[in-house]
């Protein structure tokens, strides 16, 4: 699995140069975005980069913000292009969820660093002897909030019960979430996907985690945070998997002169953090109205709303503080609400519910999902929103972003960036961004 | 046939409306205005609301709507289970109504009241239908022991959800069975630790002890305000537990540790319990010098049911119930509670400017005191200092005081961090134009202490408070210099700051009201019990130093019940923290600098053997006491105290009066006037006039009807 997270990251690249035809040498830069890093490879854009076969001269940085972390990865592009740093840049994310780093408990890797200085052998021999049983215990890297310590399906849980989702509502939605991921798999319409060769077992070639239940099926589940009486289990929560996903972004003068036309562009976007104690997942209520009235934008202007579902119990909870006055008024400094969308527009071919939750893969996955649901349904705008974690940036940061792929590539005008994206558990998305 | 009415009147609103979720009025006559109750389904909610109070408390009217209510259930074949909850979002209920046991003239009618309790909570807990208590703040004295009395237990775990017996601190027993149940429920130590202390647990170290058996975490923002949409999400985890109760679904046996099934075995064992008793018991002598008597009763109500059984075990609590309440111990602990909710009041009313930012001169012991109880309650501080080494001191101070309570659980390392944020260290005068407050702790010379105020004067905003925590200077005479004196006055903080809870705040002629209402307000937040006083002009002895007067030895001043003098202090200080039951049944253990307005220091150093001691104790205890009471008389009469209420709070928790007395003016009304004047006069006679009796008590002397304390 440790193959897995630089190759991976490294095949993903490939994958999407593939798609799109772009030499390397073109791209200027690379950001990619992860959340729990292996201290190995603690910029792993670089060394991905590198495996990949990009040129040694090509740059690369990688960011971090929780579940946004690839979001953050695209931003960091858009705004290199913007400054006029760099004209072609491949952002991304990787997670690997199966193989996260443990370490030492405290007391040993003390020992350890000191064993390092000791010079004699009657020195290190004393050290040695201090070793007790209980330095052998590991430490597990911290599912909970810094700030809080609390988990995030405890906080999902109590934020279900604070807008009094009831846990038939939670499972009717994850229900539907899987259930039009299958739709959209069946008719081919997940064509992010790149396939991967899983060394020493077979290619993964489309999302494994989707599985439409009966709802008789899901209620028998026992609340997985909340014991005994919550309402948030394992079938209505997102699955953290393994995954990585990329996009291609380019400056609108760069791509012209290149010949591309673009699949999609990004029209702006907004970040905003809360208290991360109550309204930990709450980010897309906040940004919504805000990068709506920053581009211009009615909730009614929107064709494609892809939301992250982390829980099913966060998005409904969501969807009702957007639909609620006292809310706006009370807590975001509102007249009025922005209103919820309408669920004929929202996660149409699934979402984190069903497809999985590799951490730092999934803004770029939302981003190209909403792109293809413009041009196979003919929308003109899109709104992406994902909610994320403290962690380890001690904020709440949710983060709303809106593009306008041109309704078709035959009378875009002024294209902006082409995007291209992967992904996935254990298996890959790929680009579909055709030259021009 | 009026029972029967309402029956009808509730089921059938009920069959009109078989949906679980819809609402019906269930006792719609006679209007009820303390207990409603609503019919969800087949579960009865039982809410309890005491008009016009912030906290619900157990009262007649509240026990009868209470009764009738559990009745009309009880006889109501279409509810099968209840749920107790409070309508307040602090306050599950808090305790017997104080006022009800006060009325009562013999302990023969407290006692029927302690019985009527019994037999309420007995029904409670044989109900055949299942009850679940849903707590939600504070759940005090009677208020646990209902909860106690129900099958099930859910708490919300939140800090203002605490458990808690605190009758012994008012000199009671809990009275409603509660001697009874607890022993069954968390074990006989853990229910002596609880009763003996009277200290607050909280929900989770609830669930632990096995008190409580779900909690409810919190719940943020939704359609609703956090507060109102956690009660009712209680309400509704309440409602589904009651249910999975009625239909067998839920157990409410509990599954006992190891500990404690290893504890409850040892503890049937009769020799075992005897040394339980006997320990205990030594331990109450030991700390209480037997001058409290009532956490022998407990230990003895408690032993009753044990070795006796059931009806003697009630039959003994509410006999003692009675007895307590009539003591005079009890009568001066309750006025202590009195006095210190009223001294957690601002009488000057809101300041026009709420302190957002204050500064502390000197980071001594005092200043790092002052900025921590600030810090924690989210006032920005600036600590400043005049050297890097006592300012280091000051902060690494402030910092172990927050890092004792995360290594206590009470705080996260993150929340301690966050409050640390509030703190800032400097060297200058940096930032001072943003002070609304300046507090100077610096040293108590009259030369700095002016020279500090001007130059603070030079950075200040107009607004800007200049208060001085001197204990040794009056006031008025460092506000001589100031080209403000409506802005300056006097915070008197006790030492350990963050463990004395009494905050003296002095006036002079000059300072404003505004100034005033401003340093109460500070004292509140910093959660102070205030008492404002004047500045006493005229140099004489505080009345604080009557320990200086005719060989008095410490060991007799704790024969008297007070608490140790100044010489012992740094010994038993030591103890302290590892004994609850003495920090509890002596509340503010004291620092001996309480005096109005002006302290004499030289006055406590003065020693304690002046004459060669050839009295009786007796004769000592009393010299102490009169002379004392005499000051504070004086201090009453010339206007520095504006009330007797305050110098009763500020003798006890601040100068370590005790408080099994009340403090000096409760003192003089139990032991009578004209008996004290006596007594001053006598020993007037053979030591001078540092005995003469002020005019006020010779007043009250004449007049027996006069009171301190109505």
């Amino acid at each position: 699995l440790w193959y897995f997270l630089v190759h991976g990251t490294t095949f993903e690249s490939q994958g999407l140069l593939n798609r799109t035809s772009v030499p390397r040498e073109v791209v200027d830069y690379i950001v990619y975005g992860t959340v729990i890093q292996e201290v190995k490879t603690s910029n792993v854009a670089r060394e991905a980069a590198l495996g990949a076969g990009f040129s040694d001269k090509t740059p690369a940085h990688t960011v971090t913000m929780a579940c946004i972390s690839s979001n953050q990865a695209m931003t960091t592009g858009v705004g290199m292009i913007a400054a006029g740093q760099c004209d072609v840049v491949v952002a991304g994310g990787v997670e690997l969820m199966s193989d996260v780093p443990i370490r030492h408990s405290r007391k040993m890797r003390k020992t350890m660093l000191t064993l390092n200085r000791a010079k004699t052998l009657g020195q290190k021999l004393s050290l040695l002897s201090k070793i007790r049983p209980d330095y052998f215990a590991p430490e597990l890297p911290a599912v909970a909030e810094f700030s809080t310590s609390e988990t995030m399906g405890h906080s999902a849980d109590r934020l279900a019960a604070a807008f009094a989702v009831s846990r038939l509502e939670q499972d009717e939605y994850a229900l539907r979430s899987h259930t039009l991921a299958k739709k959209a798999q069946d008719e081919g319409l997940l064509l992010d996907v790149v396939p991967f060769k899983v060394p020493g077992k077979d290619t993964v070639t489309k999302d494994n985690g989707i599985r439409p239940s009966s709802m008789e099926q899901m209620g028998k589940l026992k609340p997985a945070f909340v014991k005994p009486y919550g309402t948030v289990t394992a079938a209505n929560s997102s699955f953290l998997t393994d995954g990585a996903s990329a996009v291609l972004l380019m400056s609108e003068e760069k791509a012209l002169a290149m010949g591309y036309k673009p699949k999609a562009y990004l029209r702006d976007f907004v970040y905003v953090s809360q208290d991360p104690k109550d309204q930990l997942l709450l980010g897309p209520t906040y940004a919504t109205p805000k990068v709506l009235e920053k581009a211009g934008l009615t909730m009614a202007d929107i064709d494609v709303f892809e939301f992250h579902e982390a829980f099913a119990g966060q998005i409904l909870a969501n969807l009702k503080a957007m639909d609620s006055d006292w809310f706006a008024q009370n807590y975001m400094g509102r007249k009025s609400k922005v209103g919820a969308p309408p669920l004929e527009k929202f996660n149409t071919w699934g979402g984190s519910l069903s497809l999985g939750h590799p951490f730092a893969a999934t803004g770029c996955r939302l981003v190209m999902t909403a792109a293809h649901r413009l041009k196979k349904e003919g929308g003109q705008y899109g709104l992406v929103a994902a909610c994320a974690a403290g962690g380890q940036v001690r904020v709440c940061a949710g983060s709303a972003r809106l593009f306008n792929p041109s309704r078709d590539p035959g009378d875009s005008p002024l294209p902006w960036a082409a995007h291209s994206n992967a992904q996935q558990p254990l298996l890959h998305r790929n680009p579909s961004s055709e030259p021009a | 046939a009026h029972h029967v009415k309402l029956f009808y009147a509730g089921s059938f609103a009920f069959l009109k409306s078989p949906e679980h979720k819809l609402m019906t009025h269930f006792c719609l006559f006679p209007a009820r205005t303390h207990v409603s109750c609503d019919i969800k389904g087949d579960v009865a909610v039982v809410r309890f609301n005491t008009p016009n109070s912030k906290v619900n408390t157990l009262s007649k009217q509240l026990s009868s709507e209470f009764t009738d209510i559990m009745n009309e259930i009880w006889a109501n074949e279409a509810v099968k289970s209840a749920v107790l909850i409070s309508s307040k979002p602090g306050s599950f209920i808090a305790g017997a109504d104080l006022d009800m046991i006060e009325a009562c003239k013999t302990s023969q009618e407290v006692s029927q009241l302690s019985q009527e309790g019994q037999k309420m909570l007995e029904k409670i807990e044989q109900s055949p239908k299942p009850i679940v208590a849903a707590i939600s703040g504070s759940c005090l004295g009677g208020g646990l022991e209902l909860a106690i009395a129900c099958h099930y237990r859910i708490a919300t775990k939140e800090k203002k959800t605490v458990l808690a017996t605190p009758e012994v601190l008012l000199g009671l027993l809990p009275g409603a069975g509660g001697t009874q149940r607890l022993p069954k429920m968390v074990g006989l130590p853990a229910a002596f630790d609880v009763m003996l202390t009277g200290r607050n647990i909280r929900a989770d170290r609830a669930k632990k002890m096995g008190l409580v058996d779900q909690l409810v975490d919190p719940l943020g923002p939704g359609v609703k305000s956090p507060e109102a949409r956690t009660i009712e999400y209680l309400e509704e985890v309440a409602i589904n537990f009651a249910r999975g109760l009625a239909n067998k679904t839920v157990s409410a046996k509990r599954s006992k540790g190891l500990m404690q099934k290893l504890t409850d075995y040892a503890m049937a064992v009769p020799f075992v319990r005897q040394q339980v008793y006997k320990t205990v018991e030594n331990k109450v002598q030991k700390q209480t010098k037997g001058l409290y008597p009532a956490p022998l009763k407990i230990i003895e109500t408690v032993k009753a049911g044990l070795d006796q059984g059931r009806d003697a075990g009630y039959l003994a609590e509410s006999q003692n119930f009675g007895q307590l309440a009539v003591t005079k111990e009890s009568k001066a602990l309750l006025g202590l509670y009195r006095g210190q909710v009223y001294c957690k009041k601002n009488k000057f009313g809101t300041p026009q400017r709420e302190v957002k930012t204050l500064a502390v001169l000197g980071a001594g012991l005092m200043g790092a005191g002052i900025a921590q109880v600030s810090v924690d309650k989210g006032l920005k501080t600036i600590l400043k200092d005049t050297a890097q080494q006592g300012l280091d001191r000051g902060q690494q101070q402030v910092f172990k005081g927050l890092n004792s309570k995360v290594k206590k659980k009470s705080l996260t390392s993150f929340e301690r961090d966050s409050i640390l944020s509030n703190l800032t260290g400097q060297l200058d005068y940096k930032g001072f134009e943003k002070a609304d407050m300046v507090i100077e702790a610096v040293f108590e010379d009259i030369n700095i202490k002016h020279r500090v105020l001007k130059e603070v004067e030079a950075v200040i905003p107009a607004h800007c408070v200049f208060a001085s925590n001197t204990s040794a200077l009056p006031i008025s005479q460092i506000a001589a210099v100031s080209k403000r004196p409506e802005k300056v006055i006097g915070m008197h903080y006790f030492s350990p700051v963050d463990r004395m809870q009494l905050l003296e705040i002095i006036t002079t002629d000059k300072t404003s009201q505004d100034t005033a209402a401003s340093a109460v307000a500070v004292g509140l937040k910093q959660g102070k019990v205030v008492i404002v006083v004047k500045v006493r002009e005229r140099t004489q002895v505080c009345w604080g130093a009557a320990g200086g007067t005719g060989g008095v030895q410490s060991g007799e001043e704790e024969a008297e019940g007070r608490p140790p003098g100044p010489r012992q202090l740094p010994a038993r200080r030591g103890q302290r923290g590892g004994m609850s039951l003495w920090r509890i049944i002596l509340p503010g253990l004291a620092l001996p600098t309480f005096c109005a307005g002006f302290t004499c220091s030289s006055i406590l150093r003065s020693p304690y053997r002046l004459f060669p001691c050839s009295c009786t104790e007796e004769d000592i205890q009393m010299r102490l006491v009169t002379r004392f009471v005499n000051e504070a008389a004086m201090c009453l009469q010339e206007g520095i105290l504006s009330s007797p209420v305050e110098g009763d709070i500020g003798a006890v928790f601040g100068l370590g009066f005790p408080p099994c007395l009340g403090g000096p003016f409760r003192y003089v009304d139990s032991y009578g006037a004209k008996q004290l004047v006596d007594k001053l006069r006598k020993y007037e006679a053979v030591y001078g006039s540092q005995f003469t009796p002020c005019q006020l008590l010779l007043d009250y002397a004449n007049n027996p009807s006069k009171k301190f304390h109505q």
